[in-house]
Order: structure tokens, then C-alpha cells, then sequence
């Protein structure tokens, strides 16, 4: 990496990348977008890790017997699949990355409030890695990426305490990040930067930290008293003597559920800069995204025991989390709508990031609407531990937070390294992924509802076809992964310059150099205009 | 904020030599560091709210039970310890005041008066964990567990005293990181590191030994107090 | 900017706090059924107060600090209400009961 780096003919100016070098420059930085960076660097090795698991997955259930693996193995495969992808890539994924590198420059400072604090986020990160890592190496976990007691602290003989540190280790790696851009967001935005001329990716990311801040203790102290659980047998969660299983369930989800939100919100607010500027529109509804986020941060709280509608909670608790899951649907489709009509009568390009961004609200819309199925009690009875779940929050998780992420890595790409990827492969792949996507997960829907359930290596031989078809389309997908990353490299030496603003965007990170500066900006900005004041721009372009 | 910073040069001349690159003077710093450390006090909320809230599960599931833990428990110990804190707490709120105003003796001598009595509190609860060795409340391992008082309820008094032990050691831990936080602000302050414009690391570890009170503010009743009459509803 | 407090109210504030633990030990000695519980934490809400408005001095912080201090508690409040919600309903379902 270093020594693609530290080619002279990156830039001739300096920046960012070639102010310092040696590995003790990066390691020791505390430049957020050296720490962005990194972050990148190691997140995408833990998707390789938990995308090799899911390939797994997907060639044990080409065959309905279970002929690859046994039983104990693939249990060990869809929990490490779980595990890594959902706290070693999902929760950092957007923020650890793209919010770590844009939100300073987004609001005109130099840097975030605490730049050692992010820093150690990284080092916590990389430490709480390390035990996952350690789990899977000296045999893995079963348990499921939930963790579920009295399974996970009484009958499991996999390294459950190893992999529980490492999740709650990788914790505070989020609550710091959390914390730090919240008191940057708050604190540090240059004159004129009011609340209402945030960009919205910055509002997205406040939301975001704010669960991160609010939820992440309570898992953290939740994976805390199974570990004493499993390796005391102290009781608290053990029916034997009065424990109850199911508290684990709520102060798991507690987190868990808006943890969905920390996975989804920071992609929300990448769309939200992307459609504005491949339509050439201001956003429509500003100020009712923004307050979408805030409200799906909040409400995203109180809607955690719809994960436990059949596991004995009281039918009038199913009642009232029932219906407050419903009510997060009316955030997401306002988002939607505003979207969808600041394309309207916009003038479209068809950029890879655009591509993305259209794929985002399509699949984001067909995996919220499936949750709305969920969120209903009756339904969910017939429906819960079926594919029809596991296709549901791929498509939240993988058609939303990846595409999204994916998205955002090229919007911002020119930014970040000065250089532009092959646009050619880059519409190519876009499709390639959501083709793949739609192909791998569409048919669990239906087999979901048909009865497959979720987390058997063997399953009925009438469900072999549409399987068939998810492994397939899961290569697709995995195809659609490969080439940005190889462009991505290739584009390090060999891309186009791509001056500071490729996409005539506007934001404060587009009026910096690419790559950016240490300290971002020579002198404070002061910020004078709205966000996505593009009806402006293009009439001065044009005038 | 019009100040504008050459790019390579992190720290201008005319300003604190406290002051770091990256913000604009030093009331930009000090608002960011306290009002970062209230986030984390949220976090540490929410963290303690985690425990609290599975406690109350469990003492609404066992009311008798508990009942029978709480008139166990000795709460002169805890009316003991709370007391202690109070005054260590008054001490730190004073060493703020005295850093805010430049008094550096008084700041020395508040920290050493709530190091102190942080220690004494650690002894007492030390003195009081012995207690519960000796009187077999230990149930780790399911060992080291007789519950000859109220038979009946050994098996849920077991959860009860495991969260004793939880929330109290996970308090008692928060103390001893607050104690190493003031061993290094007592160091820094001999060394003369503050100053009216520069005690922002005293304020914000103040915030942060105040909400470790607090928090033991809520154990002592409701580990020793509630109940302890053994009417409970 | 920041505004100096005399000792004399942080002095006064630890003596109603001490006297407070004295009486909230002294109430628990007696039999009040329900009422102790209620007592015991309204005491120490009202403790806790004083220490975040006058130790921790949120009475002169900003109103986002205010804000945050009462989010951090809302917050709780709700992991509280909705966790037990479930426990206390059910034992409203027909059959039902605690494990
Ligand atoms: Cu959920």
C-alpha cells in the first residue's frame, strides 16, 4: 500500500498522502483522513473474511443434502458470516470511512475534535478484530451472530467468550467515533456553517453517532454478563434458577435494532449526495430528510422487540413494538419521496455513483417494505427464522449499507486519492452487483415464505432451484466486488488526474484540493450558500 | 474564528501553548473536551442503564427474594461509603473551582482530600467484600454460596447477589480509573501545568468522578435499602 | 465565560446531600410498605440532582449540555419502559407467568 503511496508522480503538490511517509506516519497519524484510510484498508479485509464465509454458505446449499460441510460447521459458517460482516464491516463500514474523511472537510475544520481519540477508535478496532479473528482461528463460534442465551452461555462448545470480546471490544471503537464527530458536528463547523446548511451526509452521520453513542454501551454490558454467565455460571441467564433467557434477547436488540439504523443511516446520507449533484438539483425537502434522520434515530429505539414476538414476550409487548415498527417506515419513505423528486424533471447522468444511488433506493425500498411484513405480529409467527428474513435484511444491509458504501467509495474516490477510476468499469460492476444481488436474495424471499428456514445446511429438495439460482447470482455479486477493487488499485497509479472537482459538485470538500491537504483548508471557509445549490451554479455556468 | 492558520505551521505563536492545531482558540477547545466528555458520561449512562435495568427485571420477577438479600446487606456500609463519597466529591468540585481560579495549592491539596477519601471508600468496600467471603454470598461457580437465611429463595438470591457484585465491582473499577485520573492530574498540577486559562483535563475529570458518584447515589438504596425492612410488595 | 461558584454553595450543597443519606438510612429502618421504595429513589434523584446542577455545574452550562444530560436519562427511560412493558403484561395473558 505504502509504496503505491509514496509514487512521486501521484501528485506533485503536496497533500495529505505524500506529506510524510513511512510506516510510523500512518500507524502514529492523527490525520482523520490517514485514520479514514486505514479504517478502510482493514474493514475491507474483514468483508473479504466474512464474504469468503457467505461463498461457503452458498456451495453447501447448491445441493439440498448437506454434503459439503456437516451441521456443526455450517452452524460455525453463517456465525462468523454474521459476526464479522455485521461488526467488523457493516458498523464501521460508512462512518469509520467516508464520515471519517468527509465530515471535517464537510464542515470546513481541519480536522475532527479529538484527533488521537480517533486514532485509538482504529487501534480498538484492529484489537477487537484481532479476537474475532482469534475465535475463528482456534474453532470458531456457533452460536449464531446474535449470541442468543441459554444457548450461547450454557450449551455451546465454541470460543463464545473470544468472540464476545472481540464485539465488545470493537464497541468502543464505535462509541468513540460516535462521540468524536458528534462534539465535531457540534463544535467545530466553520462561520456561516448553520444546522440548516449541513450537508446532509452530515446529518446522516449525527444521527448515526448518536446511536452509536446511546445503544452500543448496552450491548456492550449485555455481552459483558454472558461472559460472566458462561464463564461463571453465575445464573442470570440460566432458567434453572430463575434467569430469564429472553432479558439477553431484549438488552441484545436494544442495541441491535438501531443498530440497523447506525448500518443504514450513513448510506442514506451518501444518496443524498449523490442525487442531488447527477441531477443537477437542489435536494427536495431538505430540512424533512435531515429531520427523517434524527427521527428514525429515535423511533429506531423503540421498536427492538419485534425480534421477539414468538419467543414467549407478552403478546400486549408484541402489541406496542408491533406497531412502533411500523411507524419507522414513515422517516424511510420520506427519504424515498424526497430522492425520487429531486430527480424529477432533474437532469440525469448516468455516473457510476448515480447507478448506485438508484440501485440504493430501489432495493432499500423493497427491503424496508419487507420489514413492514415482519413488523406485522401475525405474519411474522409464520414467517420468523425463514428466508424470508435473511432476504429481507440482505436487502437492507447488502442492497442498502453496501451499495451505498460502494457508491459513496466513488463519488468521493477523485477526493480521496486525486485520481479517477475507469468510469467504463465502473457502470459495468454497478450493474454486475445489482444484478447478482437481486438474483442471490430475491429467491429467499419465496423460499422463505414457501417455509425454507434460515440456518440448516440441508433443506427440502423442492427448494433446490431457486437456491441454485442465489449461489449463482451470489457469484455475480462477488464478481461485482472483485472489479472496483482491482480498478481501484489500478486507478492509484494509472488513473486520470481528477482535478478538484470532477462532478462540479458542491460542498465544502469539493473547493479542496483532491487529495486534500493535511489541514484541509489553507484558510477557514465561510460559508455563505445552502446545501446543493445547484440551480445556482448552473445558471451561473451557463450565464 | 477569522484567524487563518499558515498550513504547516500547528501552532501560532500568540496563542496558549496548549492550544491544539486544529481548533480556532482556547474556548473552542475547552467546549469541545467538556461537552465531549458528557457524551461519553452518556455512553457511561446508558452502560450503568444497561445493569440497573436488568437488575429491576429481576427484582420486579423476586420481590421476596430480593427482600431477603437487602435485609442481609449491612447499610451502615453503604450509608458509610455514600457519605464518603459525598465529601470527595465536595473536594473535587472545589479543586475545579481552585484550578478555575489559579489557586494552585488549594488544587493540590482538593485532589490529595479526594484521593483519600476515593481510598477510603475502596477500603470500606474492600472490608465489606471480606464480609460476604466470609459469610459464604460468593455464589461464583455456583460456589462458595450458602444462603441458610432464606432457603427458599438460595436459587434467585443467587442472580440478586451476582448483580451485587456486578453493578458494585463494575462502580469499583469506574473508581479505580477515576483514582489513576487523579493521580495524573495531581502530577500535573505540581508541575504546574495549570492555569485560569488551561484546566480543562481538571474540569473534565471532575465531570467524570462526579457521575461515579452518582451512580453509587442509586446503589445504596437500592442494594441496601429497599427491602431491607423484608415488607416488600 | 465561566462563571465562578462561591464555596459557600458548594459547602451547603454537601451538607443537605450528608443530611440526605442520613435521612434516606434513617426512613429505610422503618416500615412504610410501598412508600420505601418511592422515598428511597425520589431521595436519591433529588441527590443526584444537586450533584449534576451544582457540582457538575450544569445550572451554568449551555443548553445543549442540558439537553444531552436529559437525553442521556430519557434514553434510559425508555431501555426501562419498554423492557419491562413486557415483563409486568405478562402476567396479564391468560395462563401466563414469570419463567
Ligand atoms: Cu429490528
Amino acid at each position: 500500500m505504502s509504496t503505491v503511496l509514496q509514487d512521486p508522480q501521484t501528485t506533485e503538490t503536496p497533500n495529505y498522502l505524500n506529506a510524510e511517509y513511512g510506516w510510523k506516519s500512518w500507524l502514529l497519524t492523527t490525520d482523520h483522513k490517514r485514520i479514514a484510510l486505514l479504517y478502510l484498508i482493514s474493514i475491507s479485509v474483514m468483508f473479504a473474511l466474512g464474504g469468503v464465509f457467505a461463498m461457503l454458505i452458498r456451495v453447501e446449499l447448491l445441493t439440498p443434502e448437506g454434503d459439503l460441510v456437516n451441521s456443526d460447521t455450517y452452524n460455525k459458517l453463517f456465525t462468523m458470516h454474521g459476526v464479522v460482516m455485521v461488526f467488523f464491516f457493516l458498523v464501521p463500514s460508512i462512518p469509520a470511512t467516508l464520515g471519517n474523511f468527509l465530515i471535517p472537510m464537510m464542515i470546513g475544520a481541519k480536522d475532527l475534535a479529538f484527533p488521537r481519540i480517533n486514532l485509538l477508535s482504529w487501534y480498538i478496532y484492529v484489537a477487537g478484530a484481532l479476537f474475532a479473528i482469534a475465535a475463528i482461528v482456534m474453532g470458531g463460534v456457533d452460536t449464531g451472530w446474535t449470541f442468543y442465551t441459554p444457548f450461547s452461555s450454557t450449551y455451546s462448545n465454541t470460543f463464545v467468550i473470544t468472540a464476545a470480546v472481540g464485539v465488545f471490544i470493537s464497541g468502543f471503537s464505535s462509541i468513540t467515533t460516535g462521540l468524536n464527530f458528534i462534539v465535531t458536528i457540534h463544535k467545530m463547523r466553520a462561520p456561516g456553517m448553520t444546522w440548516g446548511r449541513l450537508p446532509l451526509f452530515v446529518w446522516a452521520n449525527y444521527a448515526t453517532s448518536l446511536i452509536q453513542v446511546l445503544g452500543t454501551p448496552v450491548v456492550a454490558i449485555t455481552l459483558a454478563l454472558l461472559a460472566l454467565e458462561r464463564g461463571f455460571h453465575i445464573g442470570i441467564f440460566d432458567p434453572a434458577i430463575g434467569g430469564d433467557p429472553i432479558l439477553f434477547q431484549h438488552m441484545f436488540w436494544f442495541y441491535s435494532h438501531p443498530a440497523v439504523y447506525i448500518m443504514i443511516l450513513p448510506g442514506m446520507g451518501v444518496i443524498s449526495e449523490v442525487v442531488p449533484c447527477f441531477s443537477r438539483k437542489g435536494i427536495f425537502g431538505y430540512s424533512f430528510i435531515a429531520a427523517s434522520s434524527l427521527g428514525i434515530a429515535i423511533v429506531g429505539f423503540l421498536v427492538w422487540g419485534h425480534h421477539l414476538f414468538v419467543t414467549g414476550m407478552s403478546m400486549y409487548a408484541g402489541l406496542y413494538f408491533s406497531l412502533l415498527s411500523m411507524l419507522v417506515a414513515v422517516p424511510s419513505a420520506i427519504k424515498v419521496f424526497n430522492w425520487t423528486a429531486t430527480m424529477y424533471r432533474g437532469s440525469i447522468s448516468y455516473a457510476t455513483p448515480m447507478l448506485y444511488a438508484f440501485g440504493f433506493i430501489g432495493l432499500f425500498t423493497i427491503g424496508g417494505l419487507t420489514g413492514l411484513f415482519l413488523a406485522t405480529l401475525g405474519v411474522d409467527v409464520h414467517l420468523t427464522d425463514t428466508y424470508f428474513v435473511i432476504a429481507h435484511f440482505h436487502y437492507v444491509m447488502v442492497g442498502g449499507m453496501v451499495v451505498a458504501y460502494l457508491g459513496g467509495l466513488h463519488f468521493w474516490w477523485p477526493k480521496i486519492t486525486g485520481r479517477m477510476y475507469p468510469e467504463g468499469w465502473g457502470k459495468f460492476s454497478a450493474l454486475l452487483v445489482f444484478v447478482g444481488f437481486n438474483v442471490t436474495f430475491f429467491p429467499q424471499f419465496i423460499t422463505g415464505y414457501l417455509g425454507q428456514p434460515r440456518r440448516y445446511h440441508a433443506y427440502a429438495p423442492e427448494f433446490q432451484v431457486l437456491n441454485v439460482m442465489s449461489t449463482a447470482g451470489a457469484s455475480i455479486l462477488a464478481l461485482g466486488y472483485i472489479i472496483p477493487l482491482i480498478y481501484f488499485i489500478w486507478s492509484l497509479r494509472y488513473g486520470k488526474p481528477a482535478g478538484n472537482n470532477p462532478w462540479g459538485a458542491t460542498g465544502l470538500e469539493w473547493t479542496t484540493q483532491s487529495p486534500p491537504t493535511t489541514f484541509n483548508f489553507d484558510v477557514t471557509p465561510i460559508v455563505t450558500e445552502e446545501a446543493y445549490a445547484y440551480a445556482k451554479h448552473e445558471e451561473a455556468h451557463v450565464g | 474564528m477569522a484567524d487563518t492558520h499558515a498550513v504547516a505551521t500547528g501552532h501560532s505563536t500568540d496563542h496558549s501553548p496548549h492550544l491544539r492545531h486544529h481548533f480556532d482558540d482556547m474556548d473552542q477547545q475547552f467546549d469541545s473536551a467538556t461537552f465531549g466528555m458528557w457524551v461519553f458520561l452518556l455512553t457511561e449512562i446508558m452502560f450503568f442503564g444497561g445493569m440497573f435495568g436488568a437488575y429491576t427485571v429481576y427484582r420486579n420477577m423476586y420481590p421476596e427474594a430480593f427482600a431477603s438479600t437487602s435485609a442481609y446487606m449491612n447499610p451502615l456500609y453503604g450509608a458509610l461509603n455514600t457519605a464518603v463519597l459525598i465529601v470527595s466529591s465536595l473536594s473535587m468540585a472545589l479543586a475545579v473551582r481552585a484550578a478555575h481560579l489559579g489557586q494552585q495549592k488549594a488544587l493540590q491539596i482538593c485532589l490529595l482530600i479526594t484521593m483519600f477519601f476515593g481510598i477510603c471508600f475502596l477500603v470500606i468496600k474492600g472490608f465489606e467484600y471480606h464480609e460476604h467471603w466470609v459469610d459464604m454470598k460468593v455464589p461464583l461457580f455456583g460456589g462458595h454460596w450458602n444462603y441458610s437465611e432464606a432457603p427458599q429463595f438460595a436459587h434467585q438470591a443467587q442472580i440478586l447477589f451476582c448483580f451485587y457484585f456486578f453493578m458494585t465491582g463494575f462502580h469499583a473499577v469506574h473508581m479505580l480509573v477515576g483514582l489513576g485520573i487523579m493521580t495524573t492530574i495531581f502530577m500535573m498540577a505540581r508541575k504546574g501545568t495549570f492555569s485560569p486559562t488551561y484546566y480543562t483535563p481538571v474540569e473534565v475529570s471532575g465531570l467524570y468522578w462526579h457521575f461515579v458518584d452518582i451512580v453509587w447515589i442509586f446503589l445504596f438504596p437500592l442494594l441496601y435499602l429497599i427491602g431491607h425492612t423484608r415488607h416488600l410488595v | 465565560m465561566h462563571s465562578v461558584t462561591p464555596v459557600r454553595t458548594y459547602v451547603l450543597i454537601w451538607v443537605v446531600l450528608t443530611i440526605m443519606t442520613f435521612v434516606t438510612y434513617g426512613v429505610a429502618q422503618i416500615d412504610l410498605g410501598p412508600f420505601n421504595i418511592v422515598i428511597a429513589l425520589a431521595i436519591a434523584a433529588f441527590k443526584m440532582t444537586l450533584v449534576i446542577w451544582f457540582f457538575m455545574h450544569v445550572r451554568t452550562d449551555s443548553p445543549l449540555t442540558k439537553l444531552f444530560v436529559f437525553a442521556g436519562f430519557f434514553w434510559m427511560a425508555i431501555l426501562f419502559v419498554f423492557t419491562l412493558g413486557d415483563y409486568v403484561s405478562r402476567a396479564w395473558m391468560p395462563g401466563g407467568k414469570f419463567w
